[in-house]
C-alpha cells in the first residue's frame, strides 16, 4: 500500500532567500550571531536564537567535510544509482551542508576533497537543483539562466511512502470469511458483546476476543450521512449514502454504502441487506458487498439500536 | 517532589510482527504481564501514556486502535506522545508529580517492518533543506561516525569492539534479533555497509512493544519488594540543523545527564545507542567511567524497536535495581537523528 500526499509549504523570508538562491544557481549563506557563516541559512541562531537577517553569496564550490557512501539507495534520493551523500562546507561558509556528491565509487571520493556543484538545467528553487561533483580545476560549467523572476515563496515536497500489511488473525479470519461469503465476528468473552471486522482485543475489556460469531448480512442502519462533496477517487456519482449497518447479532456497526434507494429516504432503523457482487468477482475484501439495500420490512424501534449509536 | 519508581515492565522484541500494525494484540499479553508483576488490575492505574507514530503505521490516528488493549470502559485517563515510549514515561512521572495520580502504565510499540524504516525516518528531518533529499538514517549516522574517525576520537576497532560486546552480552537476551558476538578481526573483516558503517554498527530493524509501570510511594513499595526509585530524570533537544551542532559530541544528552543530578557512583548504564559509534558518544556525554557496566541487555545493536527501544533500555535498567545487582542505575534513549534528542533517568535503590 502506498500512502502518498504533496505538501505545500511557505518558505518564509530566510529559507525563500537560499531556495530562491539555488532557483538562481547561486549558493546563500546566512551570517550567524558570531560572524560565522551558515549554508543553509538558519532561520533563527542556533545560539542566540536571534532571527537571521544578513546573508552572504558564495561560490557554488566547497570542501568534503564527512562522507558516507549510499551502497543501496532507497526511493527519492537525488542519484538512482550508489552515490555519495556527504557534509560539504561551501567555501566562505563555516558549517557543513548536507548533500549529494556523484562519483562512480567509493574509492573517488575522500574526506578535505574539493567538489564544486553541477547545477540541473531546470531548477525550481530546490535542495535537489544540484549535486556536487568532483572539483577536476577545469572552468565550471555555466548554469543555465534562472527559470524565474519571483523569489521562491512556496514549494510543493512531495511525500509517498510504501507499506507491507499483514493482518491480525482475527482480521485474517474475517477476510478468509469474505472469499467465501461469509461475514464473520469475535465475541467478548467477558462482556460478551460482538466485534466486526473483529479486532485484536475487546475495547472495553482489554481481554482477547475468541470466540467466532458468524452474522448475518441483514442488518439495521443505525445513522448514515448524504455524501455529496466530490473527491479525488470517487467511485459513485454524489449524492450516495454511506452508513453504518448493525448487522443482526454484531455489537458494533460496520460502515457501509446503501444504494438501490434515492438518498432522502434512507432513514435510521431501516432495515438493509447485503448485496453481494458476483462469485466470480470476489476476493479476500469487504468490496465482497457491492453495498446494503433495503429489505422492505418495517423499522427496526429505535429501541433496538440505541445502545449501538 | 514526590518519590516515584519504575515498578514494573514488560517487552516484546522481534525481526518481523506477523500482525497488524496497531499491534493490541501484542500489547494485551505486555500490559497483563505488568498487571502480574504488581498485583494490579487495570483500574489500579491512575493515567496512561503510549508513545508511537502514525508514520511507522501507515494509519491515521494508529494509536487509537492501540487502546483496545488497555479496555477504555469506564473511561480512562490518557495521553499520548509522537516520540519513543521513554517520553511517554516523562510525561506519565510529570503527571504523578502534580498529585493527580498515584500510578502510570506507558507503553510504546511500532512495527518497524510495514515499511523502509531508514527511508521512513527522513519525515523527521527539517522539510526544506533536508527530506527532498530523502537522507536515510543510515546515511547521517554513518557521516557522524566518519566525523569521529577522521577526527581521531575512535577508530574502526572501537566501534568493532562495542558490537563484539553487545552481540555477546546479547546472548543471553531473549528478546534480542541479533546476538552472538565474534571477534574484533572477524567483525571488521565484513563488507562496508554505508561506509564507514557495517551492517552490525546498525542496529536491526526491529518490531516490537514494551510497558513501564511508575507508582509513587507506597503504592510503589506495595508493588514492588525493591522499586527501582527515579532520582533524575530530563531531557533535552539539539538544534534542527546537521551543520550547526558538533556531532562527534551529544550537546543534549549532557544537558540532559547535568539536569538528571548527573551520573556519579552509576554501576550499570543501558544506553540507547542505534549506532556502535554513538556508544561512544554518549558514554563521553554522560560521564559514564570504565568502571560502568554498559548495555549488559545487549543494548539496541541487538534489537531496537521504533518508540520502545529507549523506554526498554530505562526497564532493562530497571531490573537491575530490582534483582539487587546494582544500587544505582542509568536509562537512556534517544530520538531524532544522529543522537540530536536525549532523555536520562538515574534510578535508585534503598535498602
Amino acid at each position: 500500500m502506498t500512502v502518498a500526499f504533496d505538501y505545500t509549504r511557505s518558505t518564509g523570508p530566510v529559507i525563500g532567500r537560499f531556495l530562491t538562491g539555488l532557483r538562481d544557481a547561486t549558493i546563500v549563506g546566512g551570517r550567524l550571531g558570531d560572524g560565522r557563516v551558515a549554508v543553509p541559512p538558519p532561520e533563527f541562531d542556533p545560539v542566540t536564537h536571534q532571527a537571521v537577517t544578513e546573508f552572504v553569496e558564495l561560490p557554488d564550490t566547497g570542501t568534503i567535510t564527512s562522507w558516507t557512501w549510499v551502497s543501496e539507495p532507497v526511493a527519492g534520493q537525488p542519484l538512482g544509482k550508489p552515490f555519495a551523500f556527504a557534509l560539504i562546507t561551501i567555501d566562505g561558509a563555516d558549517t557543513p551542508w548536507l548533500q549529494a556528491v556523484d562519483v562512480a565509487s567509493p574509492d573517488d571520493i575522500e574526506t578535505g576533497m574539493k567538489v564544486r556543484a553541477r547545477w540541473a538545467e531546470e531548477r525550481t528553487g530546490s535542495v535537489t537543483d544540484l549535486v556536487f561533483v568532483a572539483d577536476d580545476g577545469n572552468a565550471p560549467e555555466t548554469a543555465t539562466p534562472a527559470g524565474g523572476t519571483e523569489d521562491v515563496g512556496l514549494i510543493v515536497t512531495p511525500v509517498s511512502l510504501d507499506y507491507r500489511y499483514a493482518a491480525s488473525p482475527e482480521e485474517s479470519s474475517f477476510f478468509r470469511g469474505l472469499a467465501e461469503g461469509r461475514i464473520l465476528g469475535q465475541r467478548c468473552p467477558k462482556c460478551r458483546k460482538v466485534y466486526v471486522p473483529p479486532r485484536g482485543a475487546c475495547p472495553t475489556d482489554g481481554v482477547p476476543t475468541s470466540e467466532e460469531v458468524e452474522l448475518s448480512d441483514v442488518g439495521t442502519v443505525t445513522t448514515f450521512c448524504v455524501v455529496n462533496v466530490p473527491f479525488l477517487g470517487q467511485r459513485i456519482k454524489p449524492p450516495y449514502v454511506s452508513a453504518y449497518v448493525l448487522l443482526d447479532g454484531a455489537d458494533i456497526a460496520l460502515q457501509h454504502l446503501i444504494l438501490d434507494i434515492p438518498a432522502e429516504e434512507v432513514r435510521m432503523g431501516m432495515r438493509v441487506k447485503a448485496v453481494w457482487k458476483p462469485r466470480d468477482e470476489w476476493g479476500t475484501s469487504i468490496e465482497n458487498i457491492s453495498h446494503f439495500a433495503p429489505t422492505g420490512e418495517p423499522d427496526a424501534d429505535f429501541d433496538s439500536y440505541k445502545h449501538h449509536l | 517532589m514526590r518519590d516515584v519508581a519504575v515498578v514494573g515492565f514488560a517487552q516484546r522484541q522481534m525481526k518481523d510482527f506477523d500482525g497488524s500494525p496497531s499491534m493490541a494484540e501484542l500489547l494485551v499479553p505486555i500490559l497483563a504481564e505488568c498487571y502480574e508483576q504488581t498485583g494490579w488490575a487495570k483500574k489500579d492505574i491512575g493515567f496512561w501514556c503510549s508513545g508511537s507514530s502514525d508514520y511507522l503505521a501507515g494509519r491515521s490516528f494508529s494509536f487509537v486502535s492501540a487502546i483496545d488493549a488497555i479496555g477504555v470502559l469506564p473511561p480512562v485517563n490518557e495521553s499520548h506522545v509522537e516520540m519513543d515510549a521513554a517520553w511517554a514515561l516523562y510525561e506519565a512521572w510529570l503527571k504523578i508529580q502534580t498529585g493527580e495520580v498515584d500510578t502510570a502504565l506507558v507503553f510504546g510499540f511500532g512495527k518497524a517492518s510495514a515499511g523502509v524504516l531508514r527511508r521512513t525516518l527522513t519525515l523527521q528531518l527539517d522539510p526544506y533543506t533536508m527530506t527532498p533529499l530523502w537522507p536515510d538514517t543510515v546515511s547521517l549516522a554513518a557521516l557522524q561516525a566518519r566525523l569521529g574517525l577522521d577526527a581521531g576520537l575512535w577508530d574502526e576497532a572501537a566501534l568493532a569492539e562495542v558490537v563484539n560486546r553487545s552481540l555477546t552480552d546479547a546472548e543471553k537476551n531473549e528478546y534480542a534479533v541479533r546476538a552472538g558476538g565474534s571477534s574484533v578481526g572477524e567483525l571488521l573483516a565484513r563488507p562496508m555497509f554505508a561506509d564507514p558503517l557495517r551492517k552490525h554498527d546498525c542496529a536491526p530493524v526491529t518490531d516490537g512493544a514494551a510497558a513501564i509501570v511508575l507508582a509513587a510511594g507506597d503504592r510503589a513499595r506495595e508493588a514492588n519488594q525493591r522499586p527501582a526509585w527515579i532520582t533524575g530524570i530530563a531531557h533535552s533537544s539539539d538544534g534542527l540543523h546537521l551543520g550547526t551542532r558538533d556531532l562527534t559530541t551529544s550537546g543534549s544528552a549532557q544537558r540532559a545527564a547535568a539536569a538528571a543530578g548527573g551520573t556519579d557512583g552509576v554501576q550499570v548504564a543501558e544506553l540507547h545507542a542505534p549506532f556502535s559509534h554513538q556508544e561512544l558518544v554518549l558514554r563521553s556525554a554522560l560521564g559514564l567511567g570504565d568502571d560502568v557496566a554498559l548495555n549488559p541487555s545487549g543494548g539496541a545493536l541487538a534489537a531496537n524497536p521504533m518508540f520502545s527501544a529507549g523506554a526498554i533500555r530505562i526497564g532493562e535498567a530497571a531490573k537491575r535495581i530490582w534483582d539487587g545487582s546494582a544500587d544505582k542505575v542509568v536509562g537512556h534513549a534517544t530520538s531524532g537523528p544522529a543522537l540530536q534528542q536525549n532523555l536520562v533517568c538515574v534510578m535508585e535503590g534503598r535498602n
